[in-house]
This record gives structure tokens, sequence and C-alpha cells, in this order.
């Protein structure tokens, strides 16, 4: 019999430190993951955290973390080297294929970018795939910003809007995400247009309701949750929303069921 | 086929059974009830006909057999993760026909969801038959009738209890040779066709009535009431949540295993996401989450009935006298109130 839930042991390649708390992980793996979605990483003796794909090529995998408890810490005392278990590909990642033609608007709040930011190198690799690339990433503070090189690269092949919270920075703006919402050209996208929005719940939420206000489709848009998860594979109730799994229908869901689902 | 035992006859089937199987029964442990005194009636392997329990329902459900509290899931050192292994020996659980429904709920999660099959659960379940015990009519927190689930033909053998000795029905003819040279006897099992308790599930599917039913006042009513001691969800013959727990062996750090352990959503911490708050931080908020699972978000993923089976356990267990029955006649309540206002705008 198959066990959904058996980690595999891989080997870390290389560690990268993207700000303090926030690293970025290469592991060697085999799995391939779509955009969007998830893996379980596990320490034996620590546990298990659900932790978003962020880049992905021939033979590795990279997991951006945040240390905030008990598995993520233990995490961050690992090198090069050393031995991660993985087990996945889970959930449903962004409907790339519907993107495809599509002007495609992307809204990140902090490592809200992480699971956006494998599907972002791809689009930024594959300048046809979709008819434009809108990115607005916005990060608390300057300690908070993850990423630099890419979103430095970002810059020639997309429209960016980088905006901290709070302070001021040269080259970036200030304010929340929801502040630019008014600025992405809706109208001059003749109604072919995709908007996805990741970052924490409340961002989420004031974004979706940002982009209502300017008229943008319900139908249009794609958000990314992190809830509580234990199993990944729909079997301890821990991020079931109403009638959904987040492991399983998510971590991807369409704003039109995002919006109604009350935790 | 149809046998009649006395209780000497039923000792030596039984003996005879579990050559075969690990024979399960409510089974009464003294003095560790909830008050002083009193007993526990909960499911374990039974030696003897006298160790089952067949007069009252048992405080604890059948699916512990088949998911118990905790079990080990992975033993490990420190660069493998080797599955835990199960026993082989096939399993017969003596159950009432909502114990027998309650799993095929359960089934639909641990089998079905999002295409996985739980290795842990199928394991064991693949080795289960069921011997229906005739319900006698339950008590006053019964309710199965309201939730169709008094009926089931998922059984080998139908049982009815009496002080004389047991009826046996033979469905499974992989069984008749354990009962070759008893009394043969014409007996079927009559299935409970009412109870005292009746309950009407609200009708939920229109979406509006269920968002404003969420922010319904009733809710608040359990933060004072309901203490979050999860004492609910363990009683609960449908409830499966878990979470998963690595535990290190004595103290040896080198090695230890991952335990999956039972978790309620009643219990403060089961949404909690580390540097995040919580998003059910109230007891109203969880008993709300629970009871919609229960009457409205499993029918509404899984199709054909309601998680709840009716076996009012929980209702039976709660330290502070909340009734799941109560609570639906509550929602049903806020749920015509709610309609009444919209129909006025
Ligand atoms: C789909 C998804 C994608 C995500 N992507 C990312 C990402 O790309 N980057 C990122 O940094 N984060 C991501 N997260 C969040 C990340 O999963 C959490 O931050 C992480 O799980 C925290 O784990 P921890 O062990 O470090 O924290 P802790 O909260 O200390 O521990 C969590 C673990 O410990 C257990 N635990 C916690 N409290 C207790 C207790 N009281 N008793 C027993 N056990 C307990 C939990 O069951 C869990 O296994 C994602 C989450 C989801 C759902
Ligand atoms: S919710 Fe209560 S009545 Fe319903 S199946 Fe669970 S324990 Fe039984
Ligand atoms: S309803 Fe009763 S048994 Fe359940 S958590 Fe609340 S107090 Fe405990
Ligand atoms: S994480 Fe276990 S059900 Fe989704």
């Amino acid at each position: 019999m198959m066990n959904p839930v058996q980690p595999q042991a891989c080997t870390i390649l290389s560690v990268k430190k993207e700000s303090v708390h926030e690293w970025t992980f290469r592991v060697a793996t085999d799995a391939k993951p779509a955009h969007g979605q998830f893996m379980q990483l596990s320490i034996p003796m620590i546990g298990e955290a659900p932790i978003s794909v962020s880049a992905q090529g021939e033979g590795w995998l990279e997991f951006t973390i945040r240390s905030v408890g008990k598995v993520t810490n233990v995490i961050f005392e690992k090198q090069a080297g050393d031995t991660l278990f993985l087990r996945g590909p889970y959930g449903k990642g962004w409907p790339v294929e519907q993107f495809k033609g599509k002007h495609l608007v992307v809204i990140t709040g902090g490592t809200g970018l992480a699971p956006v930011r494998s599907m972002l190198n791809m689009l930024a690799d594959d300048p046809d795939y979709v008819k434009s690339v809108h990115l607005i990433s916005g990060f608390k503070n300057e300690e908070g910003i993850v990423f630099h090189n890419e979103l430095e690269a970002w810059k020639e092949k997309f429209s960016t809007i980088y905006a901290l919270d709070n302070d001021a920075k040269e080259g970036w703006r200030t304010g929340l995400v929801t502040t630019f919402v008014k600025e992405i050209p809706f109208d001059s996208f003749g109604g072919n247009y995709a908007v996805v929005v990741v970052g924490p719940p409340p961002m989420m939420k004031f974004t979706g309701l940002e982009l209502m206000k300017n008229g943008v489709d319900a139908e249009k848009v794609w958000m990314s949750f992190e809830r509580k998860m234990s199993c990944a594979v729909g079997k301890c109730g821990h991020c079931r929303i109403d009638e959904v799994y987040v492991c399983l229908d998510g971590p991807v869901f369409p704003y039109t069921v995002a919006r109604d689902l009350v935790d | 086929m149809g046998f009649s035992l006395t209780p000497a006859q039923a000792d030596a089937v039984l003996s005879a059974l579990k050559q075969d199987y690990r024979v399960y029964a409510p089974k009464r442990f003294p003095k560790q009830g909830r008050y002083s005194d009193t007993d526990v009636i909960r499911y374990a392997e039974v030696e003897r006909f006298s160790d089952i329990v067949w007069d009252v329902k048992s405080d604890y459900p059948a699916k512990e057999v088949i998911t118990p509290i905790q079990q080990a899931i992975f033993y490990f050192t420190e660069d493998e993760y080797r599955a835990s292994k199960a026993k082989t020996k096939p399993i017969l659980i003596l159950a009432r026909p909502c114990d027998i429904n309650a799993q095929h709920i359960q089934a639909k999660i641990y089998a079905g969801n999002g295409g996985y099959e739980d290795l842990y659960y199928k394991r064991v379940r693949d080795l289960v038959k069921f011997a229906m015990m005739e319900c006698n009519g339950g008590d006053d927190t019964c309710f199965c009738v309201s939730m169709g689930s008094n009926r089931t033909d998922d059984y080998s053998l139908a049982l009815k209890f009496s002080a004389d000795g047991v009826q046996v029905q033979v469905t499974d003819d992989a069984f008749a040779p354990y009962f070759a040279g008893m009394a043969e006897a014409d007996y079927a099992p009559a299935f409970v066709e009412e109870n005292q308790l009746k309950v009407t599930v609200p009708d939920l599917d229109d979406k509006a009535v269920r968002l404003a039913l969420k922010s319904h006042p009733m809710w608040k009513e359990f933060n004072s009431r309901c203490v979050s001691c999860g004492a609910c969800t363990v009683a609960c013959s449908t409830c499966t949540c878990f979470t998963t727990r690595d535990v290190i062996y004595g103290d040896n750090p080198e090695v230890g295993e991952r335990r999956r352990v039972s978790a309620s959503c009643q219990i403060a911490g089961f949404d909690q996401m580390a540097g995040q708050k919580e998003f059910r931080s109230t007891a109203g908020d969880r008993m709300r989450y629970k009871v919609l699972h229960k009457f409205h978000d499993y029918k509404a993923r899984f199709g054909e009935r309601h998680m709840c089976v009716g076996c009012g356990r929980c209702t039976h267990r709660c330290p502070e006298l909340i009734s799941i029955s109560a609570t639906v006649s509550k929602v049903s309540a806020a749920v015509e109130e709610i309609k009444a206002s919209m129909a006025q705008q």
C-alpha cells in the first residue's frame, strides 16, 4: 500500500539568506511541482511544516522559509550537505494555463512573494506567455525585503511597483499595496486579464475589496491561503474551512470561493 | 441462516472466533467513569460472552478500534522514517447500526478525500467485519432515526442479546462454520424506528442564510457555557481530526517516533499557525465550526448524508450539559429568524 505521508530524505544544496528571518534553502529532489504548490518539510524528532515551492529547476527545488517556531527554527540550523525530509507536492497551484495570453496582475505582501516566485521566473523567461505582467510587491520594512536580485531583474521585464508600508526607500514607494491598485490600467486590458493576490490574511482581504472597488471582475481574481496543516492530504482536518480543505482544494482559490469562506 | 445460543454456547463460539479474529465489543471498565463510582463502557477485546455490554450504549465509539486515540505512524533514526507495522489478524467488531454507519462516514475522509487513501486507516479497516448488535432503542440522547443511521446492511452477523443468550443471523458464509451444531432459529434483526428525541436538521443550502447564521448571536452563548475541553470530540462516533507529533524516546535524542494523536476543533489552538492570530478564538466560534461541519459542510462536500449519526454520545459526555440536539434546534430557530428578516427586506 502507498503511504501518502512518507517523507523522503533529501540533501540541502545551498542556503541563501534573503533577510534576517527569511532564508532560501535549495534542496535536491526530482519532485516536479506545479507553480504555487507546496511540500511538507520534515525534521525527525521535531515535526513537519508546509512550505511553498519558491523556485524550481532540474533536480532541485527552493523553499523560502521564515523562522517562526519549532520546525522552521531547526531548519535554520541546517547547512548545505545536511538532510531535510520532503513529501509532496500537494494542493492546487496557480491556474497558469488560464493566464496564457492575458494581462497578469500580481499583488504580494511580504513573503507572499514566495509562492508566486517560480511562476514569475517562468514568465520572465518566457515573455510571450502572457501579454504583460504588472507586479505590486509590498514589504513591511527594508529588513523584510526578500529576493533582492529577482526584484531588480523583474523591473526590466514587468511593470513593477515596489513599496514599503511606512518607510522611504530610493526607487520604492511608501504605502500599503492596496493604495497602488488604482494605478493598474485595468481599463486598457479589454477584459483580458487575471489577478493573483498573496500575502497575510488581512492584506488579501483588503486587496480583494480594493480590486472590487476598482471594477475588477471577481471571477478573474485568485488568492493563495495559508492555514494550519498537519497531514496535507485531507485527513487531519486542521486546514478545513467550510466544505473546503486548503491542503487539497487550495492553497490557491478563485476569489469567488475565497471571499465567502468563514474560518 | 439463524441460530439461538445459550450463554455457554455463545462463550464457545466466541472462543472459536477468537482463534481467527480479534473480537472487539463494548466492555465495562469499573470506576473509570466521569463521576466517582461510575463505570466507563468503551471498546476493547472481549474474552468472554459476559464481557460484552449490550444493554446500554457505550460511552465511547467503535471508531477507537480502527483509529486509536494515538498511534505511532513512523519510527525514525536520524536518517530514516520507517512506517510502523500493523497486526494482520482480522477484526470482528460488535457494533450498533449508528457505529457501523459512522465508519462509512469516516471512510469518506480517511479513504477518499482528495484521492488519498490513508495507509494507517486502510490497513486496519480492510481487516474489519461487523457483527451488528440489534439496538434495543438507545437512550434519551439518541436521534439516529432523524439522521437516517438507524439501519445498516453492512454486517456479517446480526446479534440480539438477552439475559438468556443471543440470537444470531449469519449473512456472511465465512462465519457459518462457527455455528455448526447450534440450535437453528428464525432470527432477522429489527431496527429502531423511532427515538424519543427527534431532530430536524435545518436547510442550510442557501449561501446567504448560511453566512448570516455564522455571525448570528446564538453562538455567543457557548463562550460562557462551553469550556473547550474536547470531551465531545473524543466521544463522537464520526470525528476524525488528528495532529501529528514527534516524540523522542527517553533521553536518547537520536531515536523516536512520529505519532498521530486525536485532535479536537473545540480546543483552542486547533487552527493556530505560528506567529499568527487564531481564526476561531472563542468557544462560540469553535462550536459554530463543529456544528456546521456535522450538519452541513460534510454533506456539502461528500453528498449523501450528514456527518452526525445521532448517537448522542457528545451530549452524554459534556461536563457542561451542552446538548447537540438542543443546539441544532437553536440553529433551526436562528435560521427561521434569518429567513423571516430576509423576506422582509
Ligand atoms: C500552503 C502553505 C504554504 C506555506 N508556505 C510557506 C513558505 O513558503 N514559507 C514560510 O516560511 N512559511 C510558509 N508557510 C507557513 C509555515 O508552514 C509555518 O510558518 C510553519 O508551519 C511553522 O512551523 P514551525 O514548526 O516552525 O512553527 P510552530 O508553530 O512552532 O510549530 C508548528 C508545528 O508544531 C506543532 N505544534 C505547534 N504547537 C504545538 C503544541 N502546542 N503542541 C504540539 N504541537 C504543536 C504543529 O502541529 C506543527 O507541526 C506555509 C503554510 C501553508 C499552509
Ligand atoms: S456529533 Fe454527537 S450525536 Fe453526532 S455523531 Fe458526533 S457524538 Fe454522535
Ligand atoms: S461542548 Fe461540552 S464536551 Fe464539547 S468542548 Fe464544550 S464543554 Fe467540552
Ligand atoms: S492539512 Fe490535514 S486535512 Fe488539510
